[in-house]
């Protein structure tokens, strides 16, 4: 008897690989699918249960489906990305310095000049305009 | 209430970034990290080439240069929402200038966004 291909191996690991790629491509964009990545590890964890049961199935059945190899396989590959994701979202994000002596609340910020987009030359306290604007200072880590 | 975005990108990166978003608020270029130095946020040998950066940071300053709230996140991802950032400039009052100083504060409506 011809053993029927097992489908749920393939479409499981094909979900695993979209996690990460939709997170780049979609998910980054918003605070809510980026401060927690909830979507991509639900998508995630729908892959690799496709996986784990693709996998159950060529075991118990082997004389009906393939996949006896290739499901271990792929589940270890799938729990890999899932790993390295993980690490990047969780670990390398979090892996900034102690802002020694940054201002804080009360205390007054320190004046400074710096060039504009154009060029010019802009202090703070220019635009703070001597006492009638307040400000949100927005320090990120460039484009390069 | 002004907007002021700071980064070590040279002014070129920062034109041609305000272009493509249609930012109009000014980007100021730190190229040697200097200012980003001062205000404790140097992130070293996270730029291109093992050079300083700024980790991200916020703060909200009150007409006087005073600091009112700041944030410094814990994950460069996670970045202070432009919603809540709102609220607590209505709830710190900063959108209104102090233009008569013993007057009570808030006193003038001020449109959201203004």
């Amino acid at each position: 008897m011809k053993r029927r291909w097992n489908i749920q191996i393939w479409l499981g690991f094909l979900i695993v690989l979209a996690a990460p790629v939709t997170y780049v491509a979609i998910f980054i964009r918003y605070p809510v699918t980026r401060d927690f990545p909830w979507a991509t590890l639900l998508i995630f964890a729908l892959g690799l249960a496709l996986i784990a049961r693709g996998l159950v199935r060529a075991r118990r059945e082997p004389a009906l489906y393939r996949g006896r190899i290739a499901a271990p396989v792929i589940m270890t590959l799938g729990i890999a990305i899932l790993a390295f994701f993980s690490y990047n979202i969780f670990i390398v994000t979090r892996q900034l310095p102690a802002s020694k002596g940054a201002p804080q609340v009360g205390q007054k910020a320190p004046d400074f000049t710096l060039p504009d987009k154009d060029g010019n030359q802009v202090s703070l306290s220019s635009l703070l305009g001597s006492g009638t604007n307040s400000a949100l200072l927005i320090f990120y880590r460039g484009y390069w | 209430m002004r907007i002021i975005a700071i980064s070590v990108d040279p002014p070129e990166t920062n034109r041609e970034l305000c272009r493509a978003q249609g930012y109009t608020f000014p980007f100021l270029s730190d190229t040697n990290a200097a200012v980003i130095r001062r205000y404790g946020l140097a992130h070293e040998n996270a730029g291109p080439g093992g050079s300083v950066i700024s980790r991200p940071a916020e703060f909200l300053l009150d007409a006087t240069g005073t600091v009112r709230w700041v944030n410094l996140t814990d994950s460069f991802t996670v970045r202070a929402r432009p919603e809540d950032v709102l609220k607590l400039v209505d709830t710190l009052k900063l959108a209104t200038p102090p233009a008569n100083p013993g007057a009570p504060t808030g006193a003038v409506a001020v449109p959201p966004g203004s």
